[in-house]
């Protein structure tokens, strides 16, 4: 029977790396995800988990660990935020080129400067360019479940792509919720034993790893990692609908809420989609027509969903916890990338909010749903808005 | 200059060598070096003098390739195809046997 614990998201990730049941984890402690890593490796002195705990001086020599341990053909993991992710920057590059399904859980924090260890999305967002899949979670559950959907899809012989899953920092990391620990039979069942099929190391099967590609053939080996992305579409629904059928927890890479009849879908990630569920049932008692998305996968990005998505509104409100300079938020690029072609679209408005761990309000829907109204009566708004923001400190 | 003791293996590997990519770039089958040769941007080249050495081998030993291996008399062989032209070679060697010159076409 699974068991119900109150944890926090940071105690999930720990319990999801051990059903998981990595050989080698490496990690160097960070706010706000050092418990991870804690707790993980009291379960290896515990003797509750057979793995290897490499303490390490860096998240780069955390990452750099993982690599070499899922070169040589285990299952691994790590978990990081922030300016640890980013330290972690190039060898993401290199876990992604060299095919290796390492999984990371990041407590999604704010990057420096000024230093700020609250929640945004911008650590995990700025490497969404790495080749690594990318999960959301809205709450601990889906921290738990989607790490170990993590390992599923990155160990497809179709992706071996590394992932990483991000749950909001303190939001959830360091808040506590009831959370099913599901039986290690059944997630043993649904994961397997990690089986490299090229990528590990046998006296008997000399390989090189991580070779120089000289022009001849570094496109041809980016490909395949595009290729791999394109791939993981598939394999992350299979992933889904098994999760689904033994675990009973239904994921979609975009879950819909109250869409159907909606003018003006609200579209976020992680933990503000709770918050925004709660805010349109509020908006539909007085029977405004809202709806939220929630981006669950945001790589590979879910295209023909967001194309499903934008023929059933009029206004596509993007609720982001990040910022690409000069463009808006990640999201907008990225849905402006998926509907330009398409003949009929509806407006994209983009918010930015929450930055820094900046609570997001219903005053601040307030604020998002008017400019978002405005759009839907055909009334010039900016393409970017800045929501909570203190005018009046600048 | 001598043939390589590898050519052999050169052989193998040219005529086993996937063209395929896998994935992560992984070199499936061992010795890709012996393909890829490692000698092309050598600025300065060792000379050798049979006639001053005396066969003490220094030059087989600290060669960091090894770019030399040694023939049926033991003289010393260089291998210009891995040479890089440190020069480990010609410092090391007791007898000047062996100089550096500037690499020409």
């Amino acid at each position: 029977m699974p068991i119900r614990k109150v944890m926090k998201a940071n105690e999930a990730a720990a319990w999801a790396a051990k059903l998981a049941k990595p050989k080698v984890i490496a990690a160097f402690p960070i706010t706000p995800s050092t418990l991870v890593p804690e707790k993980i490796s009291e379960f290896v002195a515990d003797g509750e988990l057979d793995a290897e705990f490499i303490k390490v001086e860096s998240e780069h020599s955390a990452i750099s660990a993982c690599v070499g341990a899922s070169a040589a053909g285990v299952r691994t993991f790590t978990a990081t935020a922030s300016q640890g992710l980013a330290l972690m920057h190039e060898i993401l590059f290199i876990a992604a080129g060299m095919r290796l399904p390492i999984v990371i859980a990041v407590g999604n924090r704010a990057l420096s400067a000024p230093i700020n260890i609250w929640n945004d999305w911008q650590d995990t967002i700025s490497e969404r360019d790495t080749g690594w899949l990318q999960f959301y979670a809205e709450n601990n559950q889906e921290a738990l479940d989607l790490i170990l959907i993590a390992y599923k899809v990155a160990e497809n012989e179709k992706v071996l792509l590394p992932a990483m899953v991000g749950f909001d920092a303190f939001i959830l990391t360091h808040t506590v919720e009831p959370v099913e620990i599901p039986d290690q039979e059944l997630v043993d069942e649904f994961l397997g034993e990690y089986e490299p099929k090229y990528a590990y190391l046998d006296p008997a099967r000399p390989v090189t790893q991580g070779t120089l590609a000289f022009p001849a053939h570094y496109m041809e080996a980016r490909y395949t990692v595009w290729e791999a992305n394109e791939n993981a579409r598939k394999v992350i629904d299979e992933a889904f609908a098994e999760f689904e059928k033994k675990f009973g927890r239904k994921y979609q890479k975009i879950e819909e809420y109250r869409t159907d009849d909606a003018e003006i879908i609200f579209v976020t990630m992680g933990s503000l989609a709770g918050t925004v569920k709660e805010y349109v049932d509020h908006l539909r008692e007085q029977g405004i027509k809202v709806g939220v998305a929630k981006m669950t996968v945001y790589r590979p990005f879910p295209i023909e969903e967001v194309r499903a998505l934008a023929k059933k509104a009029k206004v596509l409100a993007l609720l982001e916890k990040n910022v690409t300079f000069s463009v808006g938020g990640a999201l907008f690029q990225d849905f402006s990338r998926a509907l330009i072609n398409e003949s009929e679209k509806p407006k994209i408005v983009d918010f930015i909010l929450g930055l820094g761990g900046r609570d997001v309000t219903f005053k601040d829907l307030d604020e998002a749903l008017a400019i978002a109204q405005k759009a839907l009566n055909g009334e010039a708004v900016d393409e970017v808005n800045w929501i909570g923001l203190r005018k009046e400190i600048l | 200059m001598a043939e390589s003791p590898f050519k052999a293996d050169i052989e193998r590997v040219q005529k086993e060598y996937s063209e395929k990519m896998t994935p992560g770039a992984i070199a499936v089958i061992p010795g890709s070096s012996v393909i890829n040769k490692t000698g092309s941007w050598r600025v300065f080249m060792p000379e050798f003098n049979r006639d001053k050495c005396v066969r003490c081998y220094l030059c087989y030993i600290y060669c960091p390739e090894p770019a030399i291996y040694l023939d049926e008399e033991n003289y010393p062989v260089f291998d210009y195809d891995y040479c890089k032209g440190c020069g480990v070679c010609a410092n090391e060697c007791p007898t000047d046997a062996i100089i550096m010159v500037r690499e020409t076409k």
